[in-house]
């Protein structure tokens, strides 16, 4: 192979573009394609295959590509696996191959297509058994593998764009234009995807006049969109469809698109067959349109010498073109017993026409192609033809990918050889190339009644398909006949695994990886379906296809991921509206979503110390905790008393005025899944409070309820943001508060435990909630949250004298542990309803109907073994057993349940754990052992409250 | 992407939504049988075909729609407010 460049043809004129090809300085013409720059400087070979590392040189042009995989620049921005046909060149452009050490052209891993009769397909899954496959993965991943992902970020921008059309024709070949501009003619809005920066895709020299007449008409129209260098890659619901545009530009790399379509227009056109033959991958060995392609766009020829072969009667133009611009066409091989109804042009031409032979194997010098060896059949001889370049057309296969994406079903079409739509699902239709039309005549008739389809709706007259005859199928003879090029998959290895009986497609596909490269198929699926028929001795169309999914061609991750948040705003923190307050008190924080305080260290005082510190401080003076996360949700209306008490296990209808009391929410298998304080506000006013993780999903829960089951008169709202609140707990709680100078009445008889109280502190407005998570006296105070630090600074003002500290969670949760209060999701699981912590009774006691009642009365929430929530005090004192520990019991020995909390109390100077243990208030007073990962230890098991088990400080 | 002409909003894509799954035809009374209570809560026809579904339009009116679809072609059938399509409203 000895590309060059025409001299005539306008693109010897272009600006020339410097670039660099696996460190060669070559240079190239401003509106080359990167292949098209390479063949023009004469390199044959630019990769090396994927096992057996044979030499390859380009076959085709745009997506009907799988060898010339390149990566393209270096650094963070490089990027591993592009189609050497689809890169546009620019000056200073850098590409390497992406297979091949040190050169694609001069590979030392070459050795091992010496080996390759060792190497069948299924080759790793019958050789790497023994001992382990873990011992020779490491060295094998190494061999294996494409392209390098950079490992730094990608530094480039993507933009994710949305938008709708009445029309969306993807492709623009004349079939795509013509259906175009026939929706626009009839009122329609459309929008025109074409991948190439130009228009036109196949049609050659033949349609020059019409083709360029259509583009003016397409480009001129106001209803037409055209987004050129937009790749329609996925086809979803309801037409939806996924396009991404190469922009290139400085500030932006790609565009995703969601493109909604009233109706859809595929115009994807065809991707021509390579031909089965032996050595039909060597360098040299090209596709007819391709090599027509780079000649007709570029003016590049990709050999001196070419040799045609064609199964049908398309590589015939070709041919006619091929020697139009002054090449040395050797000759036209026709694989057909009789030849094509454009054979007199070609012999007027000169070229010599050869027609009922087969082609057999490629010859080679120096890794290239040198010659073709064929078979004339009728007289069983031999002939030997030299050449540069073998120019193949196996016929065409339509691009059915995004047909295939959309739903629609495909049906063998014997006259292409290759699969058509059938059947559509969605509202799509295809036309010219892109069903097996192929003529331009027809296509551009076809691409027409498409269009008026989908501006209105009405059926088109079918057009009638014009097609020759093809070649019948033989199987090549010879060895290493590539069905699929870039995996390495030939037709013995086919043949190996029709004789290991595997039949479906889709196994084929997996135990030989054909079609499983980054072009996925584009052009080794039908040819490895025509053989696996002829194996099988079935039709292509009982073999049928494996399934194509999106994307039809590779997209960045930075494009997918465009338009959704990354970094810090992945899953941004939730802030408390007194933060910067809480940093200034020098407070380190936890992620619990929100960024909550965890403890407020003193000096070089470590977590568990300052924690202790702080319950001590709760226990015998007086802390301020932000309880600003808690959910507040707001039910307001005639019937929101009674919906409470349908949704909850808690009867919020009795409660008083000023009243608040404890509340559980289970669902409907009785499940708990949230608890709070359910405050009445008014008559019909109710503050319910939800766990801070919890807001988001109860709201809904209550709007799911509100709105399916009991539509009754009430509003819900989550006030959560609104308010801030900080909870004064501890035996000098009361002395603080009096000291704000609050209008409302602090002492035990006017404000006592489980109240809330509407008030004024310095002239803001609060709502303080007598409850408590410590077990001491607790005043929980809201404010409006931007309020929050004047609220935090007063209290800490007003708390002077008793010497207020701030308290974090780490410290709050030794609290309730040694209080033996449950934390929803921690200390109770999936399993968890209301008796197995201790509120069966409330169940019981309850009139009427609950969310979850039903299931509490079948027998599986009474039945024995349940786990029930009890206090562990292990014997060790010191010994602070790990969350999560077995309880094992004696015999037989296995678990019966989990250890929820566990904390060193400083309060009782002794550990104390929460357990869900099967039947375990039963077993109150018995020993267990403890175990976890080999350790263990021997615990107690005991009532949740450890301290003040009567409650007398909490009513203090 | 399935496409859910919402009813108080409009054409919007599936992203706005959260599928609720197969809508129960209504909560049984409080004295029924294990049976059928166990079939409320479990109990899924998951056809091939029509099929009614709970839709919460969670990025939109934040109403829960009754919505048809077809779980062979994706097609919905039909889409109306939850409240409406149980007689809830007049």
């Amino acid at each position: 192979m000895s590309g060059f460049r025409l001299p005539s043809h306008p693109r010897n004129q272009a600006r020339a573009l410097p670039f660099r090809f696996d460190g060669r300085a070559l240079e190239g013409r401003d509106g080359d394609t990167l292949a098209a720059a390479l063949l023009a400087n004469g390199a044959g070979i630019v990769g090396r295959s994927f096992k057996y590392r044979r030499p390859r040189g380009i076959v085709g042009h745009g997506f009907a590509e799988t060898n010339a995989l390149v990566q393209l620049g270096t650094g963070a921005g490089s990027t591993p696996n592009l189609l050497a046909t689809r890169i546009p060149l620019t000056s200073g452009l850098e590409a390497r191959s992406v297979r091949g050490w040190p050169s694609a052209a001069f590979d030392v891993g070459g050795i091992v297509d010496r080996l390759s009769p060792l190497l069948s397909a299924g080759f790793y899954y019958k050789t790497f058994i023994w001992p382990h496959w873990g011992l020779f993965e490491p060295a094998i991943r190494r061999a294996a593998g494409l392209g390098h992902a950079p490992v730094q970020p990608d530094g480039d921008r993507y933009e994710a764009r949305e938008r709708t059309c009445d029309v969306l024709v993807i492709g623009g070949g004349v079939a795509g234009m013509a259906a175009a501009l026939a929706a626009a003619e009839a009122g329609a809005k459309v929008v025109l995807v074409e991948a190439d920066p130009w228009l036109g895709g196949a049609t050659g020299a033949e349609g020059a006049s019409r083709l360029a007449a259509m583009e003016r008409a397409v480009v001129d129209s106001p209803d037409i969109a055209l987004m050129r260098r937009t790749t329609a890659v996925g086809y979803y619901d309801h037409n939806l469809v996924a396009a991404c545009e190469e922009v290139d530009s400085p500030g932006l790399r790609q565009r995703v698109w969601k493109i909604r379509a009233g109706r859809c227009v595929l115009a994807c056109g065809a991707l021509e067959r390579p031909l089965l033959f032996g050595g039909n991958d060597r360098p040299g060995v090209m596709l007819a349109e391709s090599v027509r392609h780079y000649l007709a766009r570029h003016g590049v020829a990709a050999g001196r010498r070419p040799l045609f072969v064609t199964a049908s009667d398309s590589a015939y133009r070709a041919a006619i073109e091929a020697k139009q611009a002054g090449l040395d066409v050797v000759g036209l091989v026709d694989l057909r017993d009789a030849p094509g109804p454009l054979a007199e042009a070609v012999r007027t031409l000169g070229i010599e026409l050869l027609v009922g032979h087969d082609a057999v194997r490629t010859r080679t010098r120096r890794g290239r192609v040198s010659g073709l060896d064929l078979l004339d059949r009728s007289r069983g001889r031999s002939i030997e033809v030299e050449c540069d370049l073998v120019a193949m057309s196996g016929g065409w296969t339509p691009a059915v990918q995004l047909f295939s994406q959309s739903g629609g079903r495909l049906r063998y079409e014997e006259g292409i050889g290759a699969f058509v739509p059938e059947q559509s699902v969605q509202a799509e239709r295809s036309c010219g190339a892109a069903r097996g039309v192929l003529d331009l005549d027809a296509c551009i008739a076809d691409g027409r009644s498409a269009g008026l389809w989908a501006a209105t709706g009405k059926e088109p007259p079918p057009v009638v398909r014009v097609e020759g005859e093809r070649a019948a199928f033989r199987l090549p003879g010879a060895a290493k006949a590539f069905v699929d090029f870039q995996t390495d998959v030939t037709v013995a290895d086919m043949q190996q695994a029709t004789c290991e009986n595997y039949r479906s497609v889709e196994h084929v596909k997996r135990y030989t990886v054909w079609g499983m490269g980054t072009d996925q198929g584009r052009l080794s699926a039908v040819n490895g379906i025509a053989v696996l028929a002829h194996l099988q001795g079935r039709d292509p169309g009982a073999v049928g296809t494996t399934r194509f999914r999106p994307p039809f061609a590779p997209v960045a991750f930075g494009a997918i991921a465009a338009g959704r948040p990354a970094g810090a705003l992945f899953t941004p923190w939730k802030r408390l509206p007194a933060h910067d307050w809480h940093e200034a008190q020098g407070a380190c924080f936890e992620d619990h979503g929100w960024l909550r305080p965890s403890h407020y260290p003193r000096g070089a005082e470590t977590m568990a110390e300052a924690a202790a510190r702080e319950t001590l401080v709760v226990r015998h003076g007086v802390g301020l905790v932000d309880s600003s996360s808690l959910g507040k949700l707001e039910l307001k209306g005639p019937d929101a008393g009674r919906f409470l008490d349908l949704v909850s296990l808690g009867s919020a209808s009795r409660t008083a005025i000023g009243g608040a009391r404890y509340n559980l929410l289970l669902d409907e298998l009785g499940i708990l899944f949230d608890d709070g304080m359910v405050a009445r506000l008014g008559a019909d006013h109710f503050l319910l409070t939800t766990g801070s993780a919890h807001a988001e999903r109860t709201r809904r829960w209550l709007e799911q309820c509100l709105q399916c089951l009991w539509p009754l008169d009430l509003v819900v709202q989550d006030v959560t943001g609104l308010w801030a609140t900080f909870t004064v707990a501890g035996p000098r709680a009361r002395s603080v508060m009096e000291r704000t100078g609050c209008d409302v009445d602090f002492s035990r008889d006017a404000f006592p435990h489980h109240r809330i109280r509407l008030g004024e502190v310095a002239g803001a407005e609060i709502r303080i909630v007598r409850a408590s998570f410590t077990g001491e006296i607790s005043f929980e105070i809201s404010v409006r949250a931007d309020q929050a630090t004047s609220l935090a600074e007063y209290l800490m003002l007003c708390g002077e004298a008793d010497e207020i500290a701030p308290v974090g969670l780490e410290g709050l949760d030794v609290l309730r542990l040694e209080k033996g209060y449950f934390h929803i999701g921690s200390d109770t699981d999936s399993r968890t309803m209301p008796g197995d912590v201790g509120f069966g009774s409330a169940v019981t006691r309850k009139p009427g109907d609950f969310i979850g009642r039903r299931s509490l009365l079948h027998p599986a929430a009474s039945a024995s073994r349940r786990p029930q929530l009890v206090g562990l005090q292990p014997v060790d004192p010191e010994a602070v057993v790990p969350i999560g520990a077995h309880v094992v019991g004696s015999a037989p020995r296995r678990s019966r349940g989990v250890v929820t909390s566990s904390a060193f109390s400083p309060t009782l100077g002794r550990s104390l754990g929460l357990a869900l243990v099967e039947d375990g208030r039963a077993a109150i007073g018995s020993e267990v052992e403890l175990w976890s990962e080999g350790r263990s230890w021997r615990a107690r098991i005991a009532e949740r409250t450890a301290y003040d088990p009567t409650g007398a400080r909490l009513d203090a | 992407m399935l496409s859910i002409d919402c009813p108080h909003c409009g054409q919007r894509d599936e992203t706005e939504f959260v599928c609720g799954g197969e809508a129960p035809t209504g909560r049984p009374p409080p004295d029924a049988s294990d049976d059928i209570w166990t079939d409320y809560l479990f109990g899924n026809a998951n056809p091939r075909g029509p099929v009614h579904e709970r839709w919460l339009h969670a990025f939109g009116c934040r109403r829960w729609l009754a919505v048809e679809r077809d779980t062979v072609t994706h097609r919905i059938l039909s889409v109306r407010d939850f409240a409406d399509a149980i007689g809830h409203r007049p």
